[in-house]
Parts: structure tokens; C-alpha cells; sequence
């Protein structure tokens, strides 16, 4: 049936009168110059992915931080001014230099070429400076702490007029603005890259239907930011003229509109939860399937589902907004209400897929399920947030800041299993599995001990952002569970470290130890410098699985073009 | 879910459809009906106004269906790998498209979705709502304090970090907030009014409350507003008109006038120069 | 290329229509502007896409019963390293610098952007190699 065709080399080999060494004769330099100097969709993935990795440590340790400061209700740990400086820090990190530039940047970068057997990304070296301005506006952030009035502190969202020179003067917040300059120059880059890549150089027989899922996701997400990043920009860019040309565009004083700011901010904003989390979805959806060891339940039904989460997420934005009083509550309430639909659907599709499937619970299998449940909790408390009456309760209380901590932890819990379940492939060995389903615990039940308690204190009436509080006894209990929490979650954290460095070089992967169904299963682990030696023939969106196991086709229950 | 046979055309079609529409929209409201002290109160409270309550029954439909929900699918979410767990090497059947059930889960929340938005209207338009009334407060947030006063009257109620201001008002009448800030964003937020409302610089939002409780209340500023805002309260003290009118009426005593015009110059002053000396914030801000 | 065209032209459409009735419903500008924006970014290369996909054959990759010899061939110049990349994100590093620290940092920072530019040209022209 299926007839594999060995792809001539010379087809991936680098062209042009300098490029005369073929993919497995690959030389270059090494050492320092060669991470500087690569344009290897993989390595600079991998870069991508150590960095992602240590702003997650670093946003991570100001989290714990945080939880300490709170564990009382008068902490002396940190000074107030301190406070505003750790969760402003806190949140820019997680949202701006973790969440996101580690689904588009690392996973992404390395395994969208491949699964749709690309030699690399469409612009080598595009990718490349997409490296360079995420790293460095990275280093313009964080150094904020370095600078006599210490970093950013009016919040992750800068709300004007808190963020103008008079309120907040400084190098610091001038830092979290260019950093936040380079940062989404990277992600426009790397979104155009993915855009580029994944229309113009998929292997033959891909069909844009025959794409796997993830590959889909990180499409619709480059799309997204391409359509939100740049309004982020100009928006950035007017602060910073506020703050030191003079203008007025956010101050009441000359004329200008406090307002636009957020209307601007979360135009951005809203979309970029979906660029966080749409790769996410992605990930788990490859990963329930290939451990249910069927194809995705639904897999159109997946792709639609995606692309009107990514539509709809664009009329949302003023759901951040209810409780200013200035925007249309019914339209963006409804807007908001329907993101819950396709959300659903891809939520029952997940189920769809593991059902009478032969369920592996490896690690990767553990926290993708993991995602799952704790991504329900925060999906099902949003419902809430998008009913205004609803919101006005609790806006700015710490049940906002529970429902998108499940969010975020179910992500980074997806996350982990994407390293679990991608990482031998792209650096040819396994993690312990051991370890991985010990982390799995401490991840999970932390991150609801973490959680959980936090919606309790939002209707207990906390706002966030609050160094200390008054001594409220429940307020205090229900602090400290969440405090336990963070302490849970570091210690997953901590277990991951220890697997990678236990488990360094150990347990060569192989081609395909989990019996892959996408393209990125049948090159070698790691694969060479172009990705393939030669490529299946492509039928389905499962290439590796029809190659794999030729008799099992995906069968549709009732008629639907289902083998186009 | 969907009968097999061919919709009818015209008016039958329209009429069938928007009476599932009306069901789906009427459940939750029936729930709320329902509500009373059987009903969990899923962690909130009923507050003090009468919107409070109707976004408190708000609340508990939407956590009856969250839960519901809720329960089902994590049932099914954790049960399914459970049942359906590795025990050999075989392969499973390969099934990837169900469309009737795909379908129905597609509609279904779809219908419930337009069910939550009939009932958040209901309660929403009541409360952005702005009946006539007499009674009239304006607020106005400043870095990092409140300062009450009353149209039409010399009372003016200002404090900041170190004295938490109090805002009066009577009970069961129409009390219509005008709500301004002088510097940055402020958030007016009171949990026994399950109610948060954003003081703007250069906007007046304005919204009206009726308390159906006489007490003490406590309220705070939710939106990050610089340096002291874990310490921007303000107390509320909802009183019986009568008592209302007499605390009005002390402030036209030109004695007590002149302290409280004092107590504001006096607190003016020490805005810009403030350090708090509650207990709990004595490491300030260095 | 068909297909490609049509996902980019139907979020134009529906981001043409959330705008139309949002700015009929709640008459606020910065949110009608941006939903326009949204609308031509989603036009722009979906009618690109639309008007060459109608001009050209279907390629290898939209042909589902293609052979992998089918894609034989250059597939494009893939330089091997470059360090163009670095040089110009250190630029853009220092040129955001300035914005904070003084505007001297523009000459290194405009200085490396400028000379990344012609240096990654030039690599190019000669075909991936410097």
C-alpha cells in the first residue's frame, strides 16, 4: 500500500555556489561562535527552549517570593514598593519572555519544519534575529532591577496614567518598554516565519488538511500575532512618547484618553491569552492521541474549532474592561460567552480521542491529561468573568488572578509534557519517566492547592496586588494554602531540573519511542541538519503512522470526507 | 439530537427554534427562582443591595451549571484513560470522526451559552440602570484616599492610608454614586455590594445603589494605583434616613464645618507627604 | 494554495463584519479602527494568495496524491550560519538602549543595523555565503 520513495538528498541540500556540504557532512563552526552564527531551526529552538526554561525558573522564583510576602498578612519580607516590582516583574516575565516565546519560539521553531517535512523554517536567519531581540529584550526587562528606582512596578498591563513619568519615573519602566519593544519585534518575526513556512514550503502531499494539529495551532497563532503584536507596538511606542516627548495621548491634562491605553493594551492582550495557549492545545492534542494511540477525535472539527477560538478572541478584548463603565457590555459579553463553544469542543474532542483508545500514562500522558482538568477549572471560571454582572463582583479580586493562574499552570503543565513527550526527539534522549510522573504530582496537586484557595479569597472580597492585608483570619488560611501550593509547584520545578541532569545522555530515544504518528517521528533523533533523509509518502494527516502500521486507517463513523 | 425528518418551512421552524432558545434561557432562571437558603451559595455571599442579590442568584445559576458540568466532564475526562488503559501491544480501533455527536456538542453548548447571555441581561440591565433619586454622593479617588462629599450639602468626608474615610448613606433609597479620580486608575469596591466599579481620570461613571441593610460595610481600591494601594480603604455606613439626614444636617453647624474643613485642609497637606502608620505597613517603602 | 487564501479571506470577512456592527452598536472608535485593521491585514495577503492561486498550477504540497519525487528540487538557499542575524540584533539592542541610557547609543546601535544590513545583502547575493 504504502510505497516509500527515498527522497533524493540533494532535494533538502543547501543551494547556491557557497553551500557545496550535504546534510549529514554538515560543518561549520562550533563552540560559542556556532550559537551565535547558527541559522538551524533546531538549535536555535533549542536556544529558545533553555531561555524560555529560565525565565520560567526567574518568574518563577519572584512567584515564590510573592506567596511568602503573603503567607502574613503584614510581610516584612519585601517593602511595598518592592511588591509592586516582584508581581509587575512576575507577570511581564511569565506572559512576555516565558509563555510565549516557548510555544512560539522553542517547541514551535523546532518541530512545525519538521512535521511538515520542511528542510527549516522560510527564513533562516529571520529566525535567527527572532532569537537575538527575544534574548536581548529579555536582558533590557530584567535589568531593570539593576537601576536606582529598581524595575517596572505599575503592573504586567501598565495602566495609564500609572505609567506616565510623573507616577512612575525611572529607567525601570522605560526598560520594561523597550524590552517589551524588542520582545514583540521578535514575535512578529517569528510569526511571519511560521506563516511563511507553513505555506510555502510543506512536502509534497501535505495538504493543509493533512497538517497535524499542532502544526494548525502554531499557524492560527501566528496569525493572531501578527494581527495583535503590532497594535501592542504602536501602543508602546505612544507611552514612551508620553513619558518623554510630551505628548498627551493617555493624560487627562492635555486632551488626551486614559482609556485607550487598556482598549489598546487588551486588544493586544486578549488575542495574546490565545497565543499562549492555542500551541498548548496543540501540544496535548498530539500528545492524547499518540498515546491513546489513535488519530485526533474530530480532527476538523478541531481545526474550525481553532481558527473561530482565533477569530472571536479579536472581539473580546473590552471583557478586561467591564468594570470601567465606558464600553458596550452585551456585545463583548456574548463575544465572550461563544469563545466557550469551541473551547468546549476541543475539550470533548480530547475525550473523543482517548476514548477506546489503549491509554499510555507516561509522563507526557499525566500532564496532558493534567492540562486538561486544571484548563477546565480556569476555562469554566472564565464563563463567569464573561457575564458582566459577574465580573463587577469580581474584577480585580483574587478570583481573576485564580482563574488565570489555572490557566497559566494548566499551560505549563501542557508544556512540561511537550518537553516530556518532544525533548528525546530533539536532543535524542529520554528523561526518566520516574522522575516525570513524581514531578507530575507535585505539578498537579500543587498547582490546585495553589489555585483553588485563590477563588475562595477573591469572593472573600482580596484584591490582587496587595502586599499586605488586614488581619482577616480566613483571608490568612486560605493565603498560606496557597502559599503550600507555590511551595509544591517549586519543588516540580526543582524534580524537573534534577530529570534533565540525571537523565543527561542516558537513554538514547531512538527514531520513534512512542510510536509517533506525525512526520517528526520518522527522522532520527536528533535529526540532521535539514530534518530528512528522505520523507514517507503522505496521505493522511498520520504519515508515520500509515507507514508505521499501513492497515489501520482512521475510519469515520458516519459518511464524511473524512481521506481527502 | 435532531429529529431525522425535514424541518418544516416558515413560521412553525422559527417559532420551534426560538422556543428551544427560550427554554435554553429560561433554565438557569428557573434556577435563580428556585434559590433561597436550599441553594449552595458556591463561596459568595448576598450582599446588602438589592443588585447584590440579583448577582448573587446570578452567581449561584451559573455555578448550578458549572458544576453540573463541571462534574461531568472531569468525570468523563478522568474515567476514560482509567477504563481504557494499555494492557498489550494491540491496536485500537481507529475512529476519528463521529458527526452526530459532534454536532450535538457543538450545539448544545451553543444554546447554553445564549441561555447564560438571556440571564446575565436580566440582571445586568438592573443594574447599570440609573432610577431617579435624590439622594446624590460624589467620590472621587485620589493617590491613595477617598474623599466623600454631598451635593447641595457642606459634607465633605476625606481620608487617605492613615484614616480610612466613611461613606454614609441611607437605607432603601436610590443612592446615585458619581464616581471620578483626580490622578490615576482607582478601582470603588465594596464586597458586600458585590459591586466594583473603575474611577477614571477625565470619566464620571456614575451608578446608582440601594441598600436594604443598615451597617457597616468595607471597601477598598482594587485597581493597582501606585506605592499604598494594599492601604486605600474606605469604610461604608449605611443608616436610616432619618440618621442620614441628622449627620447631613451637623455639617451646616459652622463649628463642625469649620473642623471638618480642617480636617480636609489637614489632609490635603498630608497627602503628598504620607506615610502610613497602620500596624501591618510599618516597613513602608523603603 | 486555495485553501490558504481562504482562511486568511474569512477572518478579513469576519473581522469586516464584528466591525461594521460593533461600530453601529457602541460608536467607539478605537475598537472600530482596530477591527478595520484587522480586516484589511486578513484581505491584503488573503486576496495575494487568491488572486495567484487562481495563475498557477496546484503545487506538490496541495496535491494529495503527490509523490515525494514530485517535490525533487531547490528548494530554496538555505544559508548554513550568518552572522548578520546577531550582528543586527545587538543593533536593535543598543538603539532600544538608547531610548533609556542617552542618544548616544544610536551610533553603535544604528551603526551595527546599518552594517548588518548591507553584510546580510551581500550574503545573500552571493548565495549564502560571505
Amino acid at each position: 500500500m504504502v510505497d516509500t520513495l527515498e527522497h533524493p538528498v540533494d532535494a533538502f541540500d543547501d543551494h547556491g555556489p557557497g553551500a557545496e556540504h550535504g546534510p549529514d557532512e554538515h560543518h561549520g563552526p562550533t563552540g560559542i561562535l556556532k550559537w551565535i552564527t547558527t541559522t538551524d531551526h533546531k538549535v536555535i529552538g533549542l536556544s529558545y527552549t533553555v531561555t524560555a526554561v529560565i525565565m520560567l525558573v526567574i518568574g518563577g522564583a519572584f512567584a515564590e517570593i510573592i506567596r511568602a510576602q503573603l503567607a502574613t498578612p503584614s510581610g516584612t519580607l519585601v517593602s511595598l514598593a518592592q511588591y509592586n516590582e516582584l508581581f509587575t516583574m512576575h507577570g511581564s516575565v511569565m506572559i512576555y519572555l516565558f509563555a510565549g516565546p516557548f510555544a512560539f519560539g522553542a517547541l514551535a521553531n523546532i518541530i512545525v519544519p519538521i512535521q511538515i517535512g520542511a528542510p527549516d523554517m522560510a527564513y533562516p536567519r529571520l529566525n535567527a534575529l527572532s532569537y537575538w531581540l527575544y534574548l536581548t529584550g529579555a536582558i533590557t526587562m530584567l535589568s531593570g532591577f539593576f537601576t536606582a528606582g529598581g524595575a517596572a512596578n505599575f503592573g504586567w498591563v501598565a495602566y495609564a496614567p500609572l505609567s506616565n513619568s510623573l507616577n512612575t519615573p525611572g529607567a525601570g519602566a522605560d526598560l520594561w518598554i523597550g524590552g517589551l519593544l524588542l520582545t514583540g519585534f521578535s514575535a512578529i518575526f517569528t510569526g511571519v516565519n511560521l506563516v511563511a513556512t507553513i505555506f510555502y514550503l510543506r512536502a509534497p502531499g501535505m495538504t493543509m488538511f493533512r497538517m497535524p494539529i499542532f502544526t494548525w495551532n502554531m499557524l492560527v497563532t501566528a496569525i493572531l500575532i501578527l494581527l495583535a503584536f503590532p497594535v501592542l507596538t504602536a501602543g508602546l511606542i505612544m507611552l514612551y512618547a508620553d513619558r518623554h516627548f510630551g505628548t498627551h495621548i493617555f493624560s487627562v491634562a492635555g486632551g488626551g484618553v486614559p482609556v485607550l491605553w487598556q482598549h489598546i493594551f487588551w486588544f493586544w492582550g486578549h488575542p495574546e491569552v490565545y497565543i499562549l495557549a492555542l500551541p498548548f492545545f496543540g501540544m496535548v492534542t498530539e500528545i492524547l492521541a499518540v498515546f491513546s494511540r489513535k488519530p485526533v477525535f474530530g480532527y476538523k472539527g478541531m481545526v474550525f474549532a481553532t481558527l473561530s477560538i482565533a477569530a472571536l478572541s479579536l472581539g473580546v478584548w473590552a471583557h478586561h474592561m467591564f468594570t470601567t463603565g465606558v464600553v458596550l457590555l452585551p456585545f463583548f459579553s456574548i463575544m465572550s460567552l461563544l469563545i466557550a463553544v469551541p473551547t468546549g469542543i476541543k475539550i470533548f474532542n480530547w475525550i473523543g480521542t482517548m476514548w477506546r483508545g489503549e491509554v499510555w500514562f507516561s509522563a507526557a500522558m499525566l500532564m496532558a491529561i493534567g492540562f486538561v482538568v486544571t484548563f477546565l477549572i480556569g476555562g469554566l471560571t472564565g464563563i463567569y468573568l464573561a457575564s458582566p454582572p459577574l465580573d463587577f463582583f469580581t474584577h480585580d479580586t483574587y478570583f481573576v488572578v485564580a482563574h488565570f493562574h489555572s490557566v497559566v499552570m494548566a499551560l505549563v503543565l501542557a508544556g512540561m509534557a511537550g518537553l516530556y513527550y518532544w525533548g528525546p526527539k530533539f536532543t535524542g534522549y529520554l528523561l526518566n519517566e520516574r522522575i516525570g510522573k513524581i514531578q507530575f504530582w507535585f505539578l498537579f496537586i500543587g498547582t490546585q492547592v495553589f489555585t483553588l484557595p485563590l477563588y475562595l479569597l477573591g469572593l472573600r472580597g482580596m484584591p490582587r496586588r496587595m502586599a499586605v492585608y488586614p488581619h482577616d483570619p480566613q483571608w490568612k488560611f486560605l493565603n498560606d494554602l496557597s502559599s503550600l501550593g507555590a511551595v509544591l509547584i517549586g519543588v516540580s520545578t526543582i524534580l524537573f531540573v534534577v530529570n534533565v541532569v540525571v537523565s543527561w545522555k542516558k537513554h538514547p530515544a531512538g527514531d520513534n519511542p512512542w510510536d509517533g504518528q506525525t512526520l517528526e517521528w520518522f527522522t532520527t533523533s536528533p535529526p540532521p541538519h535539514h530534518n530528512f533523509y528522505r520523507l514517507p509518502v503522505i496521505r493522511s494527516e498520520r504519515p508515520t503512522w500509515d507507514y508505521n502500521h499501513p492497515e489501520h486507517h482512521a475510519i469515520a463513523h458516519a459518511p464524511a470526507e473524512v481521506k481527502r | 439530537m435532531e429529529s431525522p425528518a425535514l424541518p418544516p418551512q416558515g413560521a412553525s421552524t422559527r417559532s420551534r427554534r426560538w422556543r428551544r432558545v427560550r427554554r435554553a434561557a429560561v433554565l438557569p432562571l428557573a434556577a435563580l427562582a428556585l434559590s433561597g437558603c436550599t441553594v449552595p451559595t458556591f463561596g459568595a455571599s448576598q450582599g446588602v443591595t438589592t443588585s447584590s442579590r440579583s448577582v448573587f442568584h446570578l452567581w449561584q445559576g451559573f455555578s448550578i451549571g458549572a458544576a453540573i458540568i463541571g462534574t461531568l466532564v472531569v468525570a468523563l475526562i478522568l474515567w476514560v484513560p482509567l477504563r481504557y488503559r494499555r494492557h498489550g501491544d494491540a491496536i485500537p480501533k481507529q475512529s476519528q470522526y463521529h458527526i452526530p455527536l459532534e454536532l450535538t456538542y457543538t450545539i448544545v453548548p451553543i444554546l447554553i451559552v445564549f441561555g447564560l447571555f438571556a440571564a446575565t441581561m436580566v440582571v445586568e440591565n438592573k443594574e447599570v440602570a440609573n432610577p431617579k433619586t435624590s439622594v446624590t454622593i460624589d467620590v472621587n479617588a485620589f493617590q491613595w484616599g477617598w474623599k466623600f462629599s454631598y451635593p447641595g450639602y457642606s459634607a465633605v468626608v476625606i481620608g487617605q492610608t492613615t484614616q480610612d474615610p466613611t461613606m454614609m448613606m441611607p437605607v432603601n433609597t436610590n443612592v446615585h454614586i458619581n464616581l471620578t479620580s483626580t490622578d490615576v486608575v482607582h478601582g470603588f469596591y465594596v464586597k458586600a455590594f458585590n459591586f466594583s466599579r473603575y474611577a477614571l481620570p477625565g470619566v464620571r461613571n456614575q451608578f446608582t445603589l440601594r441598600a436594604v441593610n443598615t451597617g457597616d460595610f468595607f471597601g477598598q481600591c482594587t485597581q493597582l494605583c501606585g506605592l499604598y494601594h494594599s492601604l486605600m480603604f474606605f469604610n461604608v455606613k449605611v443608616v436610616s434616613m432619618t440618621k442620614y439626614q441628622a449627620w447631613l444636617a451637623s455639617f451646616n453647624n459652622p463649628a463642625s464645618a469649620s473642623t471638618a474643613s480642617a480636617a480636609n485642609t489637614a489632609q490635603r497637606q498630608q497627602t503628598s507627604s504620607v506615610v502610613p502608620s497602620k500596624p501591618y505597613a510599618s516597613n513602608g517603602a523603603n | 494554495m486555495k485553501v490558504e487564501a481562504k482562511i486568511l479571506l474569512a477572518l478579513g470577512l469576519f473581522f469586516g463584519v464584528m466591525g461594521v456592527v460593533y461600530w453601529f452598536w457602541s460608536r467607539e472608535a478605537t475598537g472600530s479602527v482596530m477591527m478595520f485593521a484587522g480586516m484589511l491585514l486578513g484581505f491584503l495577503p488573503g486576496g495575494y494568495y487568491y488572486w495567484w492561486s487562481r495563475r498557477m498550477k496546484a503545487r506538490p504540497e496541495d496535491d494529495p496524491n503527490a509523490t515525494q519525487a514530485q517535490g525533487a528540487g531547490v528548494v530554496g538557499a538555505f544559508p548554513g550560519t550568518s552572522i548578520w542575524p546577531f550582528t543586527l540584533g545587538m543593533g536593535s539592542f543598543f538603539t532600544v538602549l538608547a531610548l533609556v541610557f542617552g542618544i548616544w547609543l544610536l551610533v553603535p546601535g544604528l551603526g551595527l543595523v546599518v552594517w548588518a544590513l548591507f553584510g546580510g545583502v551581500a550574503e545573500s547575493r552571493r548565495g549564502g555565503k560571505v
